[in-house]
């Protein structure tokens, strides 16, 4: 029977990604007239495969016919946030044991002497033994090895499940943490011990402790999800190898997920800037600022040459980083339950304060009291008010609108309409700032990029925030409320190598270069061939960090090949160096910091045109007119046309004002802007000149 | 005030806040110095046309510089108006670092730039940065013992160093003659004049969008609205008086405390601070100027209130009396290089412990308040060059209504983060024998102080001689609301086996180091808050369990008896009837 559906059908992938408060499903079956399917159920928090199976089932694609299913999770973020981790001890070099608990002697914020912070790993399990690197290399104490054994044999006694080894130095010289991996594994019950060096060999001590650190002490809880839900896959019949979603937007076997368990942390955010690389290159738009807004944050990250930044430096939360290659996607504050209020100076203020999903905004009628931005939109016209029918206790606009009336226009003497509009441009203006400073912190002018807009609330800024910014062009995708899931089924197969070479291009071999680049890239290749997946091409991208001697900022310098002498990295950072600061500076010599490699194993391409069903489009634009209503644009309510997205000719052209409705997310068109549709399905909405 | 809606009000505020944010930034990312580049040791802000008042700066700007280029703003515009200095000419850039000038300590140089608007001033941008050296007699400008400012480096009255926007190569020259390491200077100062040209086309652009009437007025009003908000905040205060006092080990010439005397007068919205009773002008380099007075209660009162708009308008309801005759209105040419570091944190301490006694649930127990500055230079046989490093350090911060104090915090002037023992030792001939926190560092209370550090570094080659510039050797992080102060810092230098502690405690310079020897450092621990008999007992297990504090510890300071890692509930009730029986 199996034999006979597979005539009707071709590979068929399944993306499925966890988010916060729902999780998406996007199934695309390659074959002729291939369907594409979503599916969007509530997050089961505690579990999070009971999602993910609800998921699948809605799809109605029988899980054993699916090929492959890329899976994002939140379950280490979630376990880091919440510190619901494994117990999970440390060694280290005697002296240094606090070095994860002290930081860097920091504080959450310039102003306010207070702040907390909880280590991932307590003080009383980590334990420390006699050994010590030098800078160099060179041994200068030689591992204790029987304290070794002392201390691993305290930590199982007080009911360790996982162990980091962290040793100073040990980026230089590995030679003391391999020995003592090796003495705990004798002794160890299972494969949960983390070396310091193994996931990121590069000097300084807190982060690398901080990363060890995390990856060990999710790595047990990890590994039982993947188990779990490999468990419950094979009971319906998916009995293939499945694909999760690491931080740096690329895709491994679950089989060696755990491994690296850390590098999952950001899996969700990384997937969405995944997706809108594709999507955006396709489109012929290979610079893009990705502007992702959901119900409590936005997340912005800068796409340049269709490559999504990369960045070894997160910090998840405060004085927790996670020095891993990942995809650097910044959280920028603002989200559509942000509250508005009035400070005592009668000035309005967005935030820090978030109604979240729980009440919620006032409109989603679950006891929200507070004016959310979301709550602004809708009484402004742009959410469409008839939703307000469909919360669990029908609100009133006309009550929505006092609210801002009272809390927020009051003293200004502003009335509702007027105030939730201030609110708005207010909020617009904030989030226009902060993704300038997201784009100028790493040199670059957002005037050069799109602007990329999905999540559910994107759309409905997008071009508000593109006129503040200058930005020329907003893409929305086909479906904004899923592109994290999309970017499950299109990322590639990746792995990221860094070693630290740390000295001044003059001393440095070019032999050497060679050596390092090519044992990464091998590593790599090694690593991909032990996946379930063929890739259709393999690509090494090969880079250098670098600085100015004397200098402490690094810059990512592209190599054009592996063959590069000390003169030509010289002058590769002076013109890079150049181009982000438009200062020349010959006379001082460049330092060799990192040599990076990235190992990409290219999948098929996926046909984004499907996402919406083409049947459902119609002729003309005209009929898929819903309605016509009066939306507040700078000041003034205009008679604006509401159309249905999925209704909409794929290449329907018109111009603002208008607002564009689908299942998920609602896109508002300015005044004075032009929308187009492409051939993916894509929104493209050129920005209007004036304000 | 009625041709402004509050929505145009509160988008010019954001839009003048981003230009100082991207000054900063552009500064900070394309500055040579670490100390620029990495520690953020800078600032960046928007000056008024009239009289140089904050009109509004940058939040990832060092805190210390609260205010401080509102006096050096202001006297620019006063030597100008007397002809002391030459007239502006668009495309100028002044510099400037005299201390007695609304300055700092010399090595912080300030760039102001008149904004031009169709042929008038229309405010002035300004900067702040911290060069690492500016002449004088130790490299850094840190020298404990220097008795006159002309020992401390090069003084530049305002002077123009860019002149119709060309880099004056006279003024250069003489910079560059009076400086070390000179050649790296060119790099920070085209990144401190580029930082100033960023914000003034950020600042056109808004002025084009909104009308430069239009700026002016809100710039006007969010004035009114700083000082109103900060006069609401004050008005939250107890009226009343409240003393406190805050003391500077030495000034590391005369081995003496120095005494910060404040009396803080609430009434009805106003605060006034009055530094009568402070010590007078010291010998040694712990002299405060002025300005730098100023912004250390600024400073001190943003940390209390952090939502209040940084503008002149939130310092309005502050009165600070002129100390005239103390140590904290230092005249030429008393020696000020402490001023920035160590005396600043003083000033804040004192203005934290009399305000904690009035509004306890906004204010901290005393934090560190040291920015632990060790100097170590000498000679590395191995790689045949000479070194300096420096070693910045945190401490605990005091615990408070809430919570415990953080431990190992950063100064209560600075932002910066320390640097890894990893790249220390590569880059110097030193090697960390330990780097922890200092167990029972942090000052008992209901909710204790956090933790100070302890670390020790050996020299691994040749000679060196090391420096030392901190603070709370004699007198710990005071404690608030009965809990105790926390851990005084120490300094000691192992020599030949032989320790030697600093006659100052916390201050020396150029103590002799060979191959082997070890420089000591145990930095403070936060004040506690509140009573530490009311610790919950099972708070004060954890702290033992974590090894915060020993069984003896817990007994002697919060009367608590820990046996077997448990707690002993008969021994505690005893222990803790007793202690507060007495």
């Amino acid at each position: 029977m199996n034999e006979k559906k597979r005539i009707n059908r071709g590979y068929v992938v399944a993306g499925v990604d966890v988010g916060g408060t729902f999780t998406d499903l996007i199934l695309i079956d390659t074959g002729e007239g291939g369907r594409v399917t979503v599916a969007k159920t509530p997050t089961t928090p505690d579990n999070q495969s009971g999602g993910v199976l609800a998921a699948l089932a809605q799809s109605g694609t029988p899980v054993e016919d699916i090929d492959l299913i890329v899976h994002g999770t939140t379950t280490t973020t979630n376990a880091v946030l919440e510190r619901r981790l494994a117990r999970t001890g440390m060694i280290t070099t005697r002296g240094f044991r606090d070095v994860i608990e002290l930081g860097r002697r920091t504080r959450p914020q310039p102003y306010g002497m207070t702040g907390r912070f909880v280590p991932v790993i307590p003080r009383d399990l980590r334990l420390e033994v006699n050994e010590r690197m030098e800078a160099s290399g060179r041994v200068r104490e030689t591992l204790d090895d029987a304290g070794m054994r002392a201390a691993v044999q305290q930590l199982l006694d007080a009911g360790c499940e996982s162990l980091v080894i962290h040793f100073l130095h040990a980026y230089a010289n590995p030679a003391h943490e391999l020995r003592a991996a090796e003495i705990a594994r004798e002794m160890w019950p299972n494969d949960h011990i983390t070396m310091g060096h193994a996931l990121l060999s590069e000097a300084r001590e807190f982060e690398r402790g901080v990363t060890a650190a995390v990856n060990a002490s999710v790595q047990p809880i990890l590994q039982r999800y993947v188990r779990r839900l490999a468990d419950e896959l094979n009971a319906q019949g998916y009995l293939r190898d499945f694909l999760m979603m690491n931080g740096n937007g690329g895709m491994i076997s679950a089989r060696f997920v755990t491994r690296e368990a850390a590098k999952t942390v950001m899996s969700g955010p990384a997937s969405g800037v995944m997706a809108a690389a594709y999507t955006a290159e396709r489109a012929g738009m290979p610079n893009v600022i990705t502007y992702d807004m959901g119900g409590t944050s936005t997340d912005v990250a800068l796409i340049r040459n269709a490559r999504p930044a990369v960045s070894n430096e997160i910090e998840i939360e405060y004085a927790m980083p996670i020095h891993v290659p990942m995809v650097d996607v910044q959280t920028v504050g603002a989200g559509g339950g942000s509250i508005a209020r009035l400070d005592d100076a009668g000035l309005i203020r967005i935030g820090p304060e978030s109604a979240g999903a729980r009440p919620g905004p006032i409109s989603y009628g679950r006891g929200g009291t507070e004016p959310t931005i979301t709550d602004a939109n809708l009484v402004l016209g742009r959410l469409n008010p008839n939703r307000l029918l469909a919360v669990d206790n029908p609100i009133r606009i006309e009550d929505v609108r006092t609210v801002f009336a009272e809390r927020i226009g009051g003293p200004a003497g502003m009335d509702g309409t007027e105030a939730a509009g201030a609110v708005l441009r207010l909020a617009n203006t904030k989030m226009a700032g902060a993704i300038r400073m997201v784009s100028l912190a790493k040199g670059h002018d957002p005037r050069d990029f799109a602007l990329f807009a999905f999540g559910g609330a994107g759309p409905l800024h997008a071009t508000a925030l593109a006129r503040e910014l200058s930005i020329p062009k907003v893409l929305v995708p086909a479906r904004p409320g899923i592109t994290n899931a999309l970017g499950c089924v299109v990322a590639d197969l990746r792995h990221d190598f860094v070693r630290t070479i740390n000295r001044p291009v003059t001393e440095v071999e070019s032999a050497t270069i060679r050596a390092v680049l090519t044992e990464q890239a091998e590593e790599g290749r090694a690593q991909i061939d032990k996946e379930a997946v063929r890739p259709q091409q393999i690509d090494c991208v090969h880079s250098a960090d670098m600085q100015f001697v004397g200098q402490t900022h690094l810059i990512n310098v592209p190599l054009p090949s592996l063959e590069v002498t000390g003169e030509q990295l010289q002058a590769l950072f002076e013109t890079a160096y150049f181009a982000r600061f438009r200062v020349d500076l010959k006379e001082i010599r460049a330092n060799l910091v990192n040599l990076n490699t990235s190992v990409i194993g290219r999948r098929a391409p996926v046909d984004l045109a499907r996402l919406i069903e083409p049947d459902g489009r119609a002729a003309t634009l005209d009929e898929a007119l819903v309605e016509r209503r009066n939306v507040w644009f700078a000041g003034k309510w205009l008679d604006t046309p509401v159309y249905a997205r999925e209704r909409m000719p794929l290449h329907a052209n018109l111009s603002g004002p208008a607002i564009i409705e689908q299942m998920d997310a609602t896109t508002v068109v300015e005044p004075g802007d032009r929308v187009s549709g492409d051939v993916d399905g894509n929104l493209i909405i050129q920005i209007g000149s004036g304000r | 005030m009625t041709t402004l809606d509050a929505i145009t009000l509160s988008v010019i505020e954001a839009g003048l806040n981003q230009v100082c944010d991207e000054m900063d930034i552009a500064f900070s990312r394309s500055a040579f110095s670490p100390i620029i580049a990495e520690a953020n040791d800078r600032s960046d802000g928007i000056y008024s046309a009239q009289d140089g008042s904050l009109i509004a700066q940058g939040i990832g700007g060092l805190p210390v510089f609260v205010g401080v280029m509102h006096y050096s703003t202001r006297t620019i515009i006063e030597m100008i108006r007397d002809g002391r200095c030459l007239p502006p000419e668009p495309g100028d850039i002044y510099i400037v670092n005299d201390p007695y000038l609304g300055g700092t300590h010399l090595m912080d140089v300030r760039f102001a730039m008149p904004v031009w608007r169709n042929g008038a001033i229309f405010c002035w941008l300004s900067n702040t940065g911290h060069w690492p050296d500016i002449g004088g007699a130790v490299p850094g400008g840190f020298s404990a013992s220097a008795t006159a400012v002309e020992q401390e480096g090069l003084r530049l009255p305002p002077v123009k160093l860019f002149r119709k926007g060309e880099l004056d190569p006279q003024i250069q020259a003489i910079i560059f003659s009076n400086i070390r390491i000179a050649d790296q200077r060119i790099g920070d100062i085209k990144a401190q004049a580029a930082a100033l040209m960023v914000g003034q086309d950020r600042l056109f652009e808004l002025l084009d969008r909104y009308g430069d009437e239009t700026v002016v007025d809100a710039i006007a009003e969010l004035r009114r609205r700083a000082a109103e908000q900060m006069r609401s905040r004050i008005a939250t205060i107890p009226d009343g008086t409240y003393r406190s006092t805050a003391y500077v080990d030495s000034d590391g010439v005369v081995n003496e405390p120095l005494t910060i005397a404040l009396t803080v007068e609430k009434s009805g919205d106003e605060l006034t601070f009055d530094f009568a009773g402070s010590s007078p002008p010291c010998i040694g380099p712990m002299n405060s100027v002025l300005a730098t007075t100023y912004s250390s209660v600024y400073l001190a009162m943003r940390h209390i209130f952090p939502d209040v708009p940084m503008s002149a308008g939130a310092f309005e309801p502050l009165t600070i009396h002129r100390p005239e005759g103390t140590f904290l209105d230092a005249r030429y040419p008393r020696p000020v290089s402490g001023c920035a570091a160590e005396v600043s944190q003083r000033i804040a301490e004192a203005v934290f412990a009399a305000l904690v006694q009035a509004i306890p649930d906004k204010v901290t127990a005393a934090p560190a308040g040291s920015s632990g500055n060790f100097g170590l230079g000498g000679h590395d046989p191995e790689r045949g060059r000479d070194f300096v490093l420096y070693q910045l350090s945190g401490g605990g911060y005091g615990g408070n209504a809430d919570h415990d104090g953080l431990s190992n915090g950063c100064s209560t002037i600075g932002i910066s983060k320390s640097p890894p023992i990893e790249i220390m030792e590569q880059n110097y001939p030193i090697l960390y024998r330990h780097y922890a926190l200092r167990e029972g560092s942090g000052g008992a209370g209901r909710h204790r102080g956090g933790m100070g550090l302890a670390y020790e570094i050996e020299l691994l080659r040749g000679d060196a001689r090391a420096s030392f510039v901190m603070d709370h050797g004699r007198y710990g992080p005071q404690g608030a609301l009965g809990g105790a102060d926390g851990a005084v810092n120490t300094v000691t230098v192992w020599r030949d086996g032989e320790a030697h502690v600093p006659k100052h405690l916390s201050k020396e310079q150029d103590v002799p180091m060979r191959a082997g020897d070890s420089v000591s450092v145990e930095t403070p621990g936060g004040g506690g808050y509140g009573d530490p008999l009311q610790r919950p007992p099972e708070r004060v297990l954890q702290d033992v369990r974590l090894g915060y504090y020993s069984p003896e510890q817990a007994a002697d300071l919060f009367g608590v008896a820990v046996a077997d890692g448990r707690i002993d509930a008969a021994g505690t009730a005893e222990l803790r009837g007793a202690v507060a029986g007495d």
